[in-house]
């Protein structure tokens, strides 16, 4: 398998290189009102298809995360970390809670226990707070 | 958009065999197709005939509009890049003047950094060149000609990793300030298939699939895991292959997994890996007529 920077092949590229931007979005990584590498930088990095990169763009683009200033490029869109982190928040439950249950479930382990298992794995910091 | 190659009906047949059937393929301008399929069959004559090196035995064949066979017109816009391309007994650097002199967006800076990049010198015969230097040389001329229809044929015969690589970061980095129409045809399909927005596998002289790369990922997905559970998961949707070992069986079924597709199968124990472009490309290619139907032309 070619590099592709991280990209995997089994998942349409333009909706992982528009979730690679949205998590640099969220995470500060690309601050609000800073300018997005442009297509041709991305299709450079990531070794894909510039009309690929294009399309990972608008994708944003139409969810409001980014502008296109005439001329310059695209922009990162007042409020965009808010709007990203809020969403995550609300997938929460859905991607974490619920498969963390379902596999505790298996394993037969109890809610208790794993309130437990959560508030014990708490006191070691892990993770950057964001 | 108009497409800048219109295949329509073409058939080719030699007295032995026959090519290629039936091809209807149009080719968007400004796009990198990828062409797909097995030795033998029928990418090369296709690429050739496009090239007017070769004439259709029946069916339409328009490259900007016009036949290209012997039409000196749409031939200095195109460039075709030949597994194996035989050169008259002379230096690299004589061919590549050739090739300056012919082509008239020809870019002798762009052929300057890319025979340094592959290592090649300009002074040395052609005769003396190892297969993978030919096959560098080749792609020079095929990415300096900066032609409007650039045809490579399974271009890198000899060439190690290292240049493949090179081969690819320069064909995207130089498409990408100078868009033109590329078709290349290739076996190294996890290689280079994030080059593609499009691709056409070829199977037996047909048309086996015709469609986005995008819209190909993710299309497939292969469920593995205790037989009855896959069994639960799989009913209802479209099987496309399967196979069984005891108690397990692995299913390959078709369409886009959601979220709640995804939960089910976690708590059924099961394994969701979406097939990857190659893996979908060498189902279809194996296939009898017609049962690749249900990702034809799958637009994005």
């Amino acid at each position: 398998m070619r590099e592709m920077a991280g990209l995997d092949e089994g998942t349409p590229l333009f909706v992982q290189v528009a979730e690679r931007l949205a998590a640099d979005i969220a995470d500060g990584g690309l601050a609000e009102g800073e300018r997005v590498p442009s297509t041709n930088e991305l299709a450079a990095f990531y070794r894909i298809n510039p009309a690929t990169a294009a399309k990972g763009i608008n994708v944003l683009t139409d969810d409001g995360l980014l502008e296109k200033r005439r001329g310059i490029g695209m922009f990162v869109t007042d409020g965009a970390r808010a709007t990203l982190l809020a969403r995550r928040r609300a997938e929460f439950t859905e991607r974490y809670v619920r498969p963390l249950r379902t596999e505790a479930t298996r394993l037969g382990m109890g809610t208790d226990e794993l309130i437990a298992l959560v508030r014990d794995t708490s006191d070691e910091p892990r993770g950057v707070r964001l | 958009m108009t497409p800048v190659i219109s295949v329509s009906g073409l058939t080719r047949r030699y007295p032995d065999h026959v090519a290629l059937r039936d091809v209807s393929i149009e080719i968007a301008g400004g796009t990198i197709t990828g062409l797909l399929g097995r030795n033998g069959a029928g990418k090369t004559t296709l690429l050739r005939i496009l090239a007017g090196q070769e004439f259709p035995s029946s069916g339409s064949v328009r490259v900007f509009g016009s036949p290209p066979a012997e039409n000196e017109n749409v031939l200095r816009r195109l460039v075709l890049v030949r597994e194996d391309q035989a050169y008259p007994d002379f230096k690299a650097g004589h061919a590549l003047r050739a090739a300056s002199f012919f082509y008239p967006r020809w870019d002798a800076g762009l052929a300057c950094s890319l025979i340094e990049d592959f290592g090649l010198r300009a002074g040395n015969s052609i005769k003396s060149l190892s297969r993978g230097q030919r096959s560098a040389l080749g792609i020079t001329i095929g990415l300096a000609a900066r032609a409007e229809v650039t045809l490579f044929d399974e271009p890198y015969t000899g060439l190690d990793a290292v240049a493949r690589q090179i081969f690819y970061d320069r064909l995207l980095a130089d498409y990408s300030d100078f868009p033109r129409t590329v078709l290349l045809s290739t076996h190294l399909i996890d290689e280079a298939a994030a080059l593609f927005e499009n691709v056409v596998v070829i199977d037996r002289g047909r048309v086996a699939l015709d469609a986005t790369a995008d819209g190909l990922r993710g299309m497939a997905t292969t469920v593995s895991g205790p037989v009855l559970a896959v069994d639960s998961f799989t009913e209802g949707r479209p099987v496309w292959e399967r196979r069984g070992l005891g108690s397990q069986a692995s299913v390959v079924v078709l369409g886009q997994v959601s979220g709640e597709d995804r939960e089910r199968a976690r708590s059924l124990g099961l394994d969701l890996t979406p097939l990857s472009l190659q893996q979908l490309v060498v189902r279809a290619a194996g296939r009898p007529p017609g049962a690749g139907s249900l990702i034809e032309r799958t637009s994005a």
